[in-house]
């Protein structure tokens, strides 16, 4: 066990600098002239561009700049946006809303993808599954780019049953509406696999054993069907989570919450390599980390599965 | 004992003085989209305290339907049981409510099954899986419980049983598995057990083993032990009576001594020629030729008419009942006279 976790460690290390080389290569070969971005369509004079292309070292080769770049983020700092904010100060704003929205996200979608789902496998085929087919096909079919704009005007303009925008410093009550949106991008599928495992477990003879030992309906779902099922759903929900950090860029562009997927947009739009770059990098570590700690988990909840 | 039978004293109807399982007409038929299978279709039969009755029959003539109808665990949807009564000491358990018949399961009537690692759930120790009947039945706290379950453990023979209380069951080998399966059923101290081809996926060493182990422990309660299996073999050297099956029914029923030497049932004469000998070492072996019915379309009349050799016309028509060939010995065959004298 120990030496697995070893062993991804130094993997995750290799996948690391890795995905930062290509998100860093990927911006500098899209920049045109960062500078000018920077300044919008005001006009920008001879000295002060020098002394921008020296402090970025923009005028250097791409693994120069690499090198720099490298450097800073391995003595812990990010550097400076072209905006001139410290990147470090940037992302103690944008991660905490994001990973409180992306946990509200993943805990309501979880919440109903695992009882709608144990439902819908009970009840194959009654009204609740096929009417929760229908709906999930539904938020399928919706992408979020539709279903986010279209749910603030709904229920937080014309309802008015929530804040429309959250902003800095966002309570949990006005992210919610913004979690259920996020979060119904991946509750479809979170629903079907539930279902399906619930569906296939129903049928395994040590659902029989358990039943003729006399257990209560009650004690057959919810200890013996349940904890089977959920091994493939944990796995889902724990990639979810990577996914949702970075599939808040719409959401949070919508209900203007200044988070990870907002800075990452504004980053992209004036061609801010150091921040596009930071904020990607710990991306990449939050992917990393979660997929480990799903992988122990998995090993947690089926004692069948070692890692040596 | 008395103190731990308490829960399930209360079952009303029960009565101490009446046969302890007796299984009358029995019918169970599958629903399906695609028809009406009739796998049981009539089954009687009858266990007393410290008898084995041995349920033999092909593949899909229904013993293991039967066996799960008994037990009130059948699939249902499709499975339904259509008619018919299982009396446990005089209480039909068929029109009883699921919470009454729920406390029958384990503590009176306990089950067991082919193939252990299957039938047991990878994702728990045995030691809960064991602990929980206790937990469950008798209200037990959880180290209580586990003390019980390394307690059976020891009965049922697993070494080092306080060892591998926490060991889950694909950790087990196959033998070792099946007396888990076997400790599990014991665990109530049930007065029948049923076992569904308990020894089907173990190899020939361990299957007299597990064999050996089911007949004490079967002698030590005074249990009447319902034995469903395929393999004739395993059934003569335990059973007190067999009963075979074709096709959803009790065709014949008689001592196990009789049966093998005066088969009185076309369709038991010729499993029994079917047996390979070592006598007949380079022959061709004997075969039953065609196959069985297909469940949605059973033969009208005898339903093993069309591969019997004694079929005449009757048989085409009239379903035979089940003669009494010899006290506490049925068969069901118009021409079972010529069966038994046929040599």
């Amino acid at each position: 066990m120990f030496r697995y976790i070893l062993r991804r460690l130094l993997q995750m290390v290799l996948t690391f600098f890795g995905a930062t080389f290509i998100v860093y290569a990927l911006m500098f070969a899209n920049q045109d002239d960062p500078v000018q971005a920077l300044a919008g369509d005001r006009p920008i004079t001879d000295s002060q561009r020098q002394i921008l292309t020296e402090r970025y070292h923009l005028d250097e080769p791409f693994l120069q700049q690499y090198r720099y770049y490298m450097e800073g983020l391995l003595t812990g700092d990010f550097g400076t946006s072209l905006t001139g904010r410290r990147i470090s100060d940037m992302m103690a704003d944008a991660w905490p809303v994001t990973i409180k929205l992306a946990l509200l996200a993943i805990v309501i979608a979880a919440t109903v993808a695992i009882t709608a789902g144990v439902v819908s496998g009970i009840r194959r085929a009654g009204t609740f599954d096929n009417v929760t087919l229908v709906l999930t096909l539904v938020i399928l079919c919706l992408p979020i780019v539709v279903l986010a704009p279209l749910a603030r005007l709904v229920f937080g303009v014309q309802l008015g049953w929530f804040p429309p925008t959250a902003g800095r410093d966002a309570s949990w009550w006005a992210l919610l509406l913004p979690a259920i949106v996020l979060g119904s991008l991946v509750v479809a599928t979170q629903l079907r696999v539930t279902r399906s495992a619930v569906a296939e477990n129903l049928r395994a003879d040590y659902v029989r054993t358990a039943r003729a030992k006399g257990l209560s309906g009650r004690r057959v779902i919810g200890v013996h069907v349940l904890r089977n099922s959920l091994i493939p759903v944990v796995t889902l929900v724990g990639v979810d989570i990577g996914n949702l950090m970075s599939g808040a860029i719409v959401t949070e562009g919508v209900f203007n919450i200044p988070g990870v997927g907002f800075n990452l947009f504004r980053g992209i739009t004036t061609e801010d390599g150091p921040l596009v770059v930071g904020f990607v990098s710990i991306l990449v570590i939050v992917f990393l980390v979660v997929n480990l700690v799903v992988d122990l988990l998995y090993a947690a909840l089926d004692p069948r599965i070692r890692y040596a | 004992m008395t103190e731990i039978r308490a829960e399930t004293d209360v079952l009303p109807g029960v009565d101490r003085a009446a046969p302890l399982l007796e299984v009358t007409d029995l019918h169970v038929e599958f629903r399906t989209r695609y028809g009406v299978a009739h796998a049981v279709n009539g089954v009687n039969f009858r266990v007393s305290p410290g008898e084995t009755l041995a349920i033999l029959g092909e593949s899909g003539c229904g013993k293991s339907v039967t066996a799960q109808a008994v037990m009130g665990i059948l699939d249902s949807p499709p499975g339904h049981v259509t008619g018919g009564e299982v009396r446990y000491r005089g209480l039909d358990l068929l029109p009883l409510p699921e919470e009454q018949r729920r406390r029958v399961r384990a503590n009176r009537i306990a089950m067991i099954f082919q193939d252990a690692l299957s039938a047991l759930n990878p994702v728990y120790t045995v030691g809960f899986q064991l602990g929980e009947l206790f937990r469950v039945h008798r209200g037990m706290s959880r180290r209580d419980a586990r003390k019980r379950a390394v307690e059976l453990l020891d009965q049922v023979q697993i070494p080092l049983a306080k060892a591998r209380i926490g060991d889950y069951p694909h950790q087990f080998s196959g033998g070792m598995r099946q007396r888990v399966m076997i400790a599990m059923a014991l665990a109530l101290d049930p007065e029948v057990l049923i076992a569904d081809e308990p020894t089907t996926a173990l190899d020939v060493t361990v299957q007299a083993q597990i064999m050996g182990l089911l007949a004490e422990q079967q002698r030590q309660r005074n249990m009447g032990l319902i034995l469903i299996t395929h393999d004739m073999g395993v059934v003569a050297d335990v059973a007190d009576r067999i009963a075979v099956m074709y096709a959803g029914k009790v065709v014949e029923e008689a001592p196990v001594h009789d049966i093998y030497a005066r088969p009185a049932h076309p369709y038991t004469r010729a499993l029994l020629e079917s047996i390979p000998r070592l006598d007949h070492k380079g022959g061709q072996l004997n075969v039953i030729r065609g196959l069985p019915p297909a469940l949605d379309a059973i033969p009208a009349g005898c339903p093993f008419h069309p591969r019997c050799d004694y079929a005449q016309d009757a048989c085409r028509h009239d379903p035979p009942p089940p003669y009494a060939v010899a006290p506490g010995r049925t068969a069901r065959c118009h021409f079972w006279r010529e069966v038994v004298g046929d040599e």
